[in-house]
């Protein structure tokens, strides 16, 4: 068979993850300490992990109503209400889905069509993009810069919304950066939509981790939650990336229509892992509080190391990553990680596998212990060093 | 500064450094603190979890409850005070219910162990009565879980 002539040509014009070959050598390789994953260290808290298993000891193997159980659907709806001040109806304005990522999915498919423009920031999160290209879409992309803290510039916003443009992804606090928008920044970008059809397509998978103060949704401004799309889920938040829990929040006439794309892809999120996020949202405050007080610890000790080392990275105020400055070096942002990684033995990601606008920066996880990370920490100063030295093995 | 308290009682190596940046303070702020909690004894001492189990030492753990008649105005104390002065006693606890006194001793062998209370314990005055309990296999101690190797299974997401 002639797979060229069967394939789509849009599926086969996709770009593959042009990180995947680093962590594919990655993985073949032994004694590297790598600060790589986006997920968090700590195992699911055992009292939602006995939720999921109790419910299958009882038999609860069934499908849900395509749209989540009540009883999930209400604890988001109040979920929403007691940490983000947001209102939701829980029967019409929310559904459960498979992960944050089915979340970006269906609702990039829900509003985009062919020739439509959705502006994406980067670096972001890699999925944005190949989605909108997968329903015809155009990406239109918005580079955030270090001056800004890696915030969404109003200027630069204003400067690329054209007749066409249907869609802003909003995806903040951020992956890779750590970057977050606080309410006064949301109200600038705020004013520029709001007497526009743009839709926000606002990604708040790492809205409880935010270190400082608590994470603003751009809904809870004036005018904002018509046109709103919020994505949040229980990955980052309970550490329950495996359990794929994602939700949306939006208007009824918006979410009607994902529900129906859900309906016919998905049908449910996984019965199991709903009665598990169900007692998450019940009584997992403590347990966001206990995880989210960890990561903090770590961060000022990343960002203090890294300091120590000579990086220049501006202190993360949202999520679980480190984005620092390795430009300075005279490498590409793939040679300075490839070659740590071979002679230092430590990974870290390349910024640009979230976006060109990454190139000269990397993004280092801190959702490891601090022994791990230091000992990333002192490889990394020992590259550093040789580097500064010219005498990088 | 109780945090101090509890990120060392999970982690005892990390460094008066490490801490003051983790917990915005500065570091001779940190020593000062600790110094504090070490003279005051609330911190006692640092050690170390060791799986033995897993090296070729030959030990043997017991839990022998104790059963005592309390000693005028000194109550439990005084015998206590003397039971765990023996080095074989790695720890001594006043209980309510059935018995008065756990002690958890090590020994080489059972034959040590037994020896140990016939012919330490039991013969103490107050000791109305001993029952011995070997410890066949630790699963968790202080939070720590026996046997498993932490392992880093997570994926990379992308």
């Amino acid at each position: 068979m002639d797979y060229s002539k069967v394939l789509s040509k849009t599926a086969v014009s996709l770009k593959p993850s042009g990180i995947r070959k680093f962590f594919d050598l990655l993985g073949s390789m032994t004694d590297v300490v790598a600060l790589t994953v986006g997920q968090p260290d700590f195992p699911t808290p055992w009292h939602i992990r006995e939720a999921g298993i109790e419910s299958l000891e009882k038999g609860m193997t069934y499908y849900t109503s395509n749209a989540g159980t009540e009883e999930l659907r209400n604890e988001i709806s109040a979920y929403m209400l007691r940490r983000f001040s947001l209102k939701y109806d829980a029967m019409t304005e929310t559904m459960v889905t498979v992960g944050g990522s089915e979340a970006i999915d269906l609702a990039i498919r829900a509003i985009v069509e062919p020739g439509d423009e959705v502006i994406i920031p980067t670096p972001s999160f890699v999925c944005y993009e190949p989605i909108v290209r997968l329903v015809g879409g155009t990406p239109i992309i918005l580079a955030t810069e270090r001056k800004d803290a890696f915030k969404l510039n109003p200027e630069k916003l204003k400067s690329l919304i054209t007749p066409k443009t249907k869609m802003l992804v909003l995806p903040f606090p951020n992956n890779p950066t750590g970057a977050i928008m606080t309410r006064e920044e949301l109200a600038e970008i705020a004013d520029i939509l709001r007497d526009t059809n743009i839709v926000v397509l606002s990604d708040e998978i790492y809205a409880e981790l935010t270190y400082g103060e608590r994470h603003v949704s751009i809904a809870a401004l004036p005018d904002m939650w018509e046109r709103t799309i919020l994505v949040n889920g229980f990955s980052k938040s309970y550490a329950m990336t495996g359990w794929r829990m994602g939700f949306l929040c939006a208007p009824a006439p918006i979410l009607k229509q994902m529900l129906k794309i859900h309906q016919y892809a998905i049908m449910c999120a996984p019965t199991t892992s709903q009665i598990a996020a169900t007692e998450a949202l019940r009584n997992g405050d403590a347990d966001i509080a206990r995880m989210a007080a960890e990561y903090d610890r770590r961060r000022k000790y990343i960002h203090e190391g890294l300091r120590n080392i000579g990086l220049d990275a501006f202190e993360p105020k949202g999520a679980f990553y480190i984005f620092p400055s390795i430009g300075e070096f005279g490498l590409s942002g793939d040679e300075f990680c490839e070659k740590l990684l071979y002679n230092y033995r430590c990974a870290i990601v390349p910024g640009q596998a979230f976006g060109e606008s990454g190139e000269g920066f990397a993004r280092i996880s801190y959702a490891y212990s601090v022994k791990h990370i230091t000992s990333a920490l002192e490889r990394i100063d020992a590259f550093v060093t040789d580097l500064k030295k010219g005498t990088v093995k | 500064m109780d945090q101090i308290l509890k990120l060392l009682e999970d982690d005892a190596t990390l460094t008066a450094q490490q801490l003051a940046v983790m917990l915005d303070k500065e570091v001779g702020d940190i020593k000062k603190t600790i110094s504090a909690y070490e003279k005051d004894g609330v911190i006692l001492g640092y050690k170390t979890i060791i799986d033995w189990d897993k090296t070729d030492k030959e030990y043997v753990t017991a839990l022998i409850e104790v059963k005592l008649t309390p000693q005028k105005d000194l109550g439990f104390d005084k015998v206590a005070e003397k039971i765990y002065c023996y080095p074989e006693v790695e720890s001594l606890y006043l209980m309510s219910g059935g018995y008065d006194l756990a002690v958890f001793i090590e020994g080489k062998t059972m034959k040590e162990v037994a020896y140990f209370v016939a012919q330490k314990l039991a013969p103490i005055d107050s000791v109305i009565s001993t029952a011995t309990h070997f410890v066949l296999r630790k699963y968790k101690d202080k939070g720590v879980v026996y046997g498993a190797v932490e392992q880093d299974l997570r994926g990379n997401e992308f």
